[in-house]
C-alpha cells in the first residue's frame, strides 16, 4: 500500500487527517481512508540522536518491527525538529551488511579457545563459559585489579550504572575507565577543582541570549552543527550586536561565520587566556567585578612541574629508542625562551632544567592573594603573547596583536554579555585542566559566569559524557553523583545505597584508559572488556597497545554493533543491540536528560549491553569475590566483608546477580509497567527471536524492570545532593530535563540563585558556588604551598587559578619539522564504525586526508593528493595530501582527522595527559612528511 | 553466518562507491544521450576539452587521457554511444574530477582535444580554470534549504568558499535556527563534480552539467550600463541585412476587418 501513495500524498493526508480530527471536520472518505492506511503502517515515537553531545532530539518510525525513519523532533528544544547529517541517518545506522548477530571466540581447530585462533561463531553459553573462565584464571593469578574496563561516553546511563556496580561493587575493581576520558576529563577536572561540582553552570539558552561566542578550540560548525545553526541564526538576527571569535591553530569552518580569526601556535591558548587577564587586571581594572570576586571566588594556584602524563619510567623497556627522545619530560624538561619569562616567578629562566618533582601530586593547589596572582600575570603583555602565540607566519605581527586586542576588548566590555565555547582543543592538551581553569579566571574577574548569556560553556563531544560516564562516574575514579572511591564518606554512601557491607568498595583509586593500556602491555591487567568503545583505535601511539592486545597473554573481550578495530584485536566479540535496539537514556552538554524506549528487536542473537553484564553476574559468587584482596599500592588490601552479609540477608553462595541486580527493591519495579505499554523489553520479557541465552536456554527475561530499576536507585546518589534527576516515567513525558529537577522544575543557571534553588539555599546573595561548600583551601605563595597556615573554608566559592604558559612535551624540530593535530570531520562519528556504513556518508567522505598547507606541499615537493607518509618518533600511517580542504591549516600544521581506520592516525600520536586529568593531547606532535615512490 | 561475512570488511568498503554509481546512474544514460546531437549531449567532458564540436573533430579516441587520470574518473564511452562512442567522459556521481593541480590527462592528450590553452589565463594554465561543466543546486530537493545542518558540497567544493558559498538565513519553522545553503558562484565553478559526488541525498541535489546546457545567454540589443564591459559584446556583431516585407504591411493596412459581422 504504501508505495502507491506517495511521500508528498501520505504527508498531506496525515496533516490533513490530523487537522481534521483537531477540529471535527468531516473529510471525504478516499482521504480517510488512504490516511488510516499509511498510518497503519508504522509508529513514531521518540528518541535521541546517537551521535554528538549536543542531544537533539528525534522521533523515530518502525513498522514490522525494523526502523524505517527518523525524523527531527518538533518539540525538542534543543533542535526543534532539525539535523545534521549524522542525525539525517540515524534510521540506516543499525541495518549495516556486516553487523555484528552472533558471539564469536578465536578458536584452535578442536574449538578450544586459541589466542592465535580465528573467530568461530559460538552460543552465548560457549561466550560466557569462557569469559568466567577466564576473570576467574585472572583474579586468581592478579585479584581484582587484574581486571579491567574500557567504558563510554555512549554507554545509557543504565548501562553505565549497571557496569560501574558490576565492576566497582560486584569485583571491586576501580579499573573502570570510559573513551570520555579522551574527551571531557580536562573539563570535569577544570570543573571539580574550580566549582567542586561538575558540568556546566549555563544552557544551551546562551545561545540565544549572548552577544558574543567565542570558540576556543571548538569548530563547531562541524562538531555540534545543530548549535552552529542556532549561533548562526543568532549572528544573523541581530548583526550589529553580536559578534563571533574563532579561536584555532588553523582556519576551519567556523571561521566562516566569525567576525575575529585568531589562528594560534599550539598549546599557546594558556598564554592568549592569561594576556586576557592581563589586560583586565594591569590595564582596565575598572573591569573586574569587584562584588563577585570578593564574594563569590578565592585565588589559587598550584605545581608547575607535574609532567605530562607519560610513564614513570621514561626508559620502559616497550620504548623505542625514538620514543625515548621525548619520553624523558617526565623526569625533568630544559626550559625554552618562552617558559624562561613564563616561570619566571619562580626564579627560572631560559635553559634551566625543571625536574618533574610534583607528577603524583598534580592536582594539588592552594590558596593565593589577588597581589600573587597579580604579579603571575605580569609577563603576559601583549607583545610577549603575540610572539609566543601566533599561529600563521605569513600573518604580519601587528595585524595579529590587533585581533587579540580587539577580542580583549569584547571580554571587558562591560555591558556586553560572552560565552566562552571549548571543546576537544581545550580538553586534549597536557595542560588541559589549567586551561579550563583560565577559561574561569576570566569570566569570574569580569563577573561573567552563571548569568544567562554569560559563561564559560564546555561542550562536550560524546551523547552520554555527561549523563553517563561523568554523571554516573564510569571514571577509575569515581561513583555516582559526583562521588570518589578515595573518599570514605563517598564509599560509605555508595555502600549503603548498594547494600553492601562497610569495606567493600575498593579505595585505591583504579587506572585511567591510557594507563589500562599501559597496565595490559605490563601485563598487570590480563581480562579486558570493551563496552561501546573502540579504544584500540582511539588511543594514542596505539601500536604498543595493538601488540599488547595481540601478543601477550591475556584475554580481551569486545561487545560491539559492528566489526572494527578493537573487535578485531579482541579474542572474544559479543554481539550487542543498538540503540533503538534496547531502552535507554543520555545526558547531553546542557545537562539534559533525555530517555528512549526500545523500538525493534534487537539483530540476529544481539543483546542488550545490560543484559551481557547482568548475566555475567550470574555467574560469580560472593565467596569468589567479597573475600580478601590484594591490591597492589594499597596496604592491606580489601578486607574480607564475607563475614557480614549475612546481616545483610546474603549468603557466600548468592550471586553478584541476586546481591547486585535482583534484590527484593529491584523486582519491586514490574513489567509490564504502564509507562512500557505496548513496548518491547528484551531484557525484561524476552523476545520473539528466542535467543539461547548465557545459560543455553531459550532467554525469557528477568521478569521485571530491570531499565526502571537502574534508573530509580541510581538517582537515590544524586537526590539532595544538587544532581537531582526526576523519576523515570517524568522523562517519557517531556523532551529531556535539565538537572538538578527539584519539585519537578528543572535548573537553567545553576550556582545563580534566581534559578538555582540549591544556590537559594545558601543564602549568600546572588550567587552559592556550593560544589565547594564545606571544603577548605590551604594557603600558600606563587612558590608552593605554607603547611603551617591554616586551611580557609571554601565557603560556598569558587576558584581562580592562576596557571602559568607551559611548552607541549613534544614540538617540530629538525628531525619532525610539522606539527601534527587530529580531529573528527560533521560527517563522520569517531571512529566511524556507524557512519562509515551509511552509504551516503561514506560516499560524501570516504577517506581521512592529510590536510596541508600547499607552500608546505611545494617546499616538499609533493602535490595536491599525493600520496605520502606521514611518520612520528611513533608509528607512519599513508594518506593523500589535501591543500585547499575544509580545514586550511598553517604552514607547519598538518591536519588528518581518525574517523578512517585505513588512515590509522592514533599510531602517530603522543600518549602524554594533563597529569591532573589524564586525558591525552591529541591535537599535537611532532611529525615528518615524505613522499612513498 | 550470513554470506556477507564472507565478504572481507575492506572489500564491502572498497565496492560501496562503485556499487553506487550503478545504481544512481544506469544504462539509460548513454541511451538518452545518442538520440540527440552531439553538440547538444549532456556529456560531461575532461578538463582542457575544446569546445564540443571542436573536440569531437580533434579527439583521437585514443584513451591516454583515460589511461593517465589517477583516479580513474576518465572513461570511455561505449559502442552504444554512438558518434560519441570511444570519446572520454566521466559521471561525477560515480568518480569526479579530483582536480590534479599537474592535469596529466590534459598532458597525455597527442591531439590538443584537450588542450592547455583552455585552461590558460594571462598565462598560466590552472586546473582552477577549467570549465568542464557547471554545478547546479535544486534547492527545492537540497536539504540544507530546510534547516538540515549538512553542507556536504560546499566542503567537499575544492574552490571551497568560492565556487560553493554558504548563504545564511533564518529558518523560519524553528525560528532559532539558520539555513547554511550552498550556492554556486558560475564564474569559478570548474564542473569537477565533487559537489554532486558527496551530496548525501539518495538522488544528489546537486548537479553538473555541461556548461552551454545552463548558460543563458543576452542578446546584443541591450547593454547593461552599470557594466563598462558589457558594450564589448557589440564588436563581433556581423552587419546583417533584414529583409523588407512592404507587401505584408500594405496587405494588414487593407485588410477592412475590424467591423463584426451584423
Amino acid at each position: 500500500m504504501e508505495s502507491n501513495v506517495s511521500r508528498r500524498k501520505f504527508l498531506k493526508y496525515s496533516a490533513a487527517t490530523a487537522a481534521a480530527t483537531a477540529i471535527g471536520v468531516h473529510l471525504p472518505e478516499t482521504i480517510q481512508a488512504a490516511g488510516a492506511l499509511v498510518e497503519a503502517g508504522w509508529k513514531w515515537d521518540k528518541a535521541v540522536c546517537r551521535f554528538c553531545g549536543t542531544g537533539c532530539g528525534l522521533m523515530v518510525a518502525t513498522r514490522n518491527d525494523k526502523i524505517v525513519a527518523v525524523k527531527g523532533d518538533p518539540l525538542a528544544p534543543v533542535n526543534r525538529g532539525l539535523n545534521c547529517i549524522k542525525g539525517y541517518f540515524n534510521a540506516k545506522i543499525m541495518y549495516g551488511e556486516d553487523r555484528l548477530k552472533t558471539p564469536l571466540l578465536r578458536v584452535d581447530e578442536n574449538g578450544n579457545f586459541s589466542k592465535t585462533g580465528k573467530f568461530k561463531p559460538v552460543s552465548w553459553k560457549r561466550a560466557f563459559d569462557e569469559m568466567e573462565m577466564q576473570i576467574r584464571k585472572t583474579l586468581k593469578e592478579l585479584g581484582p585489579t587484574g581486571l579491567g574496563v574500557f567504558g563510554s561516553g555512549q554507554y545509557t546511563i543504565m548501562e553505565g550504572y549497571a557496569m560501574v556496580k558490576l565492576m566497582k561493587a560486584g569485583f571491586r575493581s576501580n579499573n573502570l575507565d570510559p573513551n570520555a576520558r579522551h574527551c571531557m576529563a580536562s573539563a570535569v577536572a577544570g570543573f571539580m577543582q574550580t566549582f567542586g561540582i561538575d558540568e556546566p553552570s549555563g544552557n544551551y539558552d546562551d545561545i540565544e541570549i549572548t552577544d558574543t561566542i567565542v570558540c576556543w578550540g571548538a569548530n563547531m560548525a562541524e562538531m555540534h552543527p545543530i548549535l552552529w545553526s542556532r549561533a548562526t541564526d543568532n549572528r544573523i538576527s541581530n548583526p550589529d550586536r553580536v559578534k563571533v571569535v574563532n579561536l584555532s591553530t588553523y582556519r576551519n569552518r567556523t571561521s566562516d561565520l566569525a567576525d575575529i580569526e585568531i589562528i594560534f601556535k599550539p598549546n599557546t591558548d594558556l598564554a592568549i587566556w592569561n594576556y586576557l587577564a592581563h589586560e583586565i587586571v594591569y590595564n582596565h581594572p575598572e573591569a573586574i567585578d569587584q562584588d563577585f570576586v570578593n564574594k563569590y571566588t578565592r585565588f589559587a594556584t598550584g605545581f608547575v612541574d607535574i609532567g605530562y602524563g607519560l610513564r614513570g619510567n621514561a626508559n620502559h623497556k616497550n620504548y623505542t629508542e625514538k620514543e625515548k627522545e621525548i619520553t624523558g619530560v617526565e623526569v625533568s624538561k630544559k626550559l625554552s625562551k618562552a617558559e624562561g619569562e613564563s616561570l619566571a616567578y619562580l626564579g627560572y629562566k631560559e635553559g634551566d632544567t625543571l625536574e618533574m618533582k610534583h607528577t603524583a601530586a598534580a592536582g594539588a593547589h592552594w590558596g593565593i592573594s589577588f597581589a600573587e596572582f597579580k604579579k603571575a600575570l605580569k609577563p603576559y603583555t601583549l607583545d610577549f603573547v603575540a610572539e609566543v602565540s601566533k599561529g600563521d607566519e605569513s600573518e604580519p605581527l601587528e595585524a595579529y596583536k590587533a585581533k587579540l586586542k580587539q577580542l580583549a576588548d569584547l571580554y571587558i566590555e562591560k555591558q556586553r554579555t560572552l560565552v566562552s565555547f571549548w571543546t576537544m582543543g581545550m580538553n586534549q592538551h597536557t595542560r588541559g585542566t589549567w586551561v579550563n581553569e583560565q577559561a574561569y579566571m576570566v569570566h569570574f574577574l569580569l563577573g561573567k559566569q552563571a548569568k544567562p548569556g554569560n559563561g564559560a560553556f564546555s561542550l562536550t563531544g560524546q551523547p552520554s559524557a555527561c549523563g553517563t560516564a561523568r554523571e554516573v562516574g564510569t571514571f577509575a575514579h569515581r561513583l555516582p553523583a559526583d562521588m570518589v572511591v578515595n573518599n570514605p564518606a563517598h564509599r560509605k554512601r555508595s555502600e549503603e545505597i548498594w547494600k553492601l557491607p562497610d569495606g567493600t568498595l575498593n579505595p585505591k583509586v583504579g587506572s585511567h584508559v591510557m594507563q589500562i593500556h599501559r597496565d595490559i602491555e605490563d601485563g598487570k591487567i590480563k581480562f579486558v572488556w570493551i563496552n561501546v568503545n573502540n579504544p584500540y583505535q582511539n588511543t594514542a601511539n596505539a601500536n604498543h597497545w595493538l601488540r599488547a592486545a595481540r601478543e601477550l597473554d591475556n584475554f580481551i573481550v569486545c561487545s560491539e554493533g559492528y566489526p572494527g578495530i578493537s573487535a578485531k584485536v579482541s579474542d572474544l566479540i559479543l554481539p550487542s543491540a543498538m540503540i533503538f535496539e534496547k531502552w535507554g537514556a543520555y545526558g547531553n552538554a546542557e545537562r539534559r536528560t533525555q530517555h528512549w524506549k526500545q523500538q525493534v528487536t534487537p539483530v540476529g542473537d544481539a543483546m542488550p549491553d545490560i543484559w551481557q553484564y547482568v548475566e555475567l553476574a550470574k555467574r560469580f559468587k560472593l565467596r569468589d569475590v567479597w573475600g580478601a584482596q590484594e591490591i597492589p599500592g594499597l596496604e592491606g588490601g580489601l578486607p574480607d566483608v564475607l563475614p557480614e552479609i549475612s546481616k545483610l540477608g546474603y549468603n557466600p553462595n548468592s550471586t553478584l546477580y541476586d546481591v547486585l541486580f535482583a534484590s527484593d527493591y529491584a523486582k519491586s519495579f514490574e513489567w509490564p509497567a504502564e509507562v512500557g505499554k505496548d513496548t518491547l523489553n528484551t531484557e525484561a520479557e524476552g523476545d520473539k527471536r528466542n535467543v539461547l541465552g548465557a545459560d543455553g536456554e531459550a532467554w525469557k527475561g528477568y521478569g521485571f524492570f530491570i531499565q526502571k530499576y537502574l534508573w530509580e536507585e541510581y538517582r537515590l546518589f544524586g537526590l539532595g545532593h544538587g544532581h537531582d534527576l526526576a523519576e523515570f516515567e517524568a522523562y517519557h513525558k517531556a523532551r529531556g530535563l535539565r538537572w538538578p529537577v527539584v519539585d519537578g522544575k528543572e535548573t537553567l543557571w545553576r550556582f545563580n540563585s534566581k534559578y538555582d534553588v540549591y544556590a537559594q539555599k545558601e543564602n549568600t546573595g546572588d550567587f552559592a558556588f556550593y560544589g565547594n561548600k564545606g571544603s577548605a583551601i590551604g594557603s600558600g605563595t606563587l612558590t608552593g604551598p605554607n603547611d603551617s597556615m591554616e586551611k580557609t573554608d571554601m565557603d560556598n566559592r569558587a576558584k581562580i587559578f592562576f596557571r602559568p604558559y607551559m611548552d607541549p612535551p613534544e614540538m617540530p624540530d629538525k628531525e619532525y619539522p610539522l606539527w601534527l593535530c587530529t580531529g573528527r570531520v560533521l560527517e563522520h562519528w569517531h571512529s566511524g564504525t556507524m557512519t562509515m556504513r551509511v552509504p551516503e556518508l561514506y560516499r560524501a567522505v570516504p577517506e581521512a586526508l592529510c590536510y596541508m598547507h600547499p607552500e608546505d606541499a611545494t617546499k616538499f615537493g609533493m602535490t595536491q593528493g599525493e600520496l605520502i607518509w606521514v611518520e612520528s618518533r611513533r608509528g607512519k600511517v599513508k594518506a593523500h595530501i589535501e591543500t585547499r580542504g575544509r580545514n586550511r591549516v598553517p604552514q607547519g600544521l598538518i591536519y588528518v582527522p581518525w574517523f578512517d581506520e585505513k588512515v590509522f592516525i592514533n599510531k602517530l600520536c603522543l600518549d602524554a595527559t594533563c597529569p591532573i586529568s589524564k586525558q591525552t593531547d591529541f591535537k599535537k606532535c611532532a611529525v615528518k612528511i615524505y613522499k612513498t615512490s | 553466518m550470513s554470506k556477507s561475512s564472507k565478504i572481507s570488511r575492506r572489500k564491502l568498503l572498497g565496492n560501496l562507491p562503485k556499487g553506487l554509481a550503478t545504481l544512481g546512474l544506469g544504462g539509460l544514460f548513454w541511451g538518452s544521450l545518442v538520440k540527440e546531437t552531439s553538440a547538444e549531449s549532456l556529456v560531461l567532458r575532461p578538463p582542457g576539452a575544446l569546445p564540443e564540436k571542436d573536440f569531437l573533430k580533434a579527439c583521437l579516441k585514443c584513451g591516454q587521457c583515460v589511461e593517465a587520470c589517477p583516479y580513474d574518473t576518465l572513461k570511455l564511452a561505449p559502442a552504444a554511444a554512438d558518434n560519441l562512442a570511444g570519446t572520454p567522459y566521466f559521471e561525477p556521481r560515480a568518480i569526479p574530477c579530483y582536480m590534479c593541480t599537474d592535469f596529466p590527462c590534459i598532458k597525455k592528450c597527442p591531439s590538443e582535444a584537450l588542450s592547455e590553452k583552455e585552461i590558460t589565463i594571462d598565462g598560466e594554465a590552472s586546473i582552477n580554470n577549467s570549465k568542464m561543466g557547471l554545478a547546479v543546486v535544486h534547492k527545492e530537493s537540497c536539504i540544507a534549504y530546510e534547516g538540515i545542518h549538512c553542507s556536504a558540497c560546499y566542503r567537499a567544493c575544492p574552490l571551497m568558499g568560492e565556487a560553493i558559498q554558504l548563504i545564511f538565513d533564518k529558518n523560519e519553522v524553528t525560528q532559532k535556527h539558520a539555513n547554511l545553503k550552498p550556492v554556486v558562484n558560475g564564474d569559478i565553478c570548474t564542473g569537477c563534480g565533487l559537489c554532486e559526488h558527496a551530496c548525501i541525498m539518495e538522488e544528489s541535489a546537486i548537479k553538473v552539467l555541461p556548461p552551454h546546457v545552463i548558460e543563458g545567454k543576452a542578446g546584443t540589443h541591450y547593454i547593461k550600463s552599470w557594466d563598462p564591459a558589457d558594450e564589448n559584446r557589440l564588436t563581433d556583431i556581423p552587419e546583417t541585412k533584414k529583409k523588407e516585407d512592404v507587401e505584408s504591411t500594405l496587405d494588414y493596412l487593407n485588410d477592412d476587418n475590424l467591423l463584426d459581422d451584423e
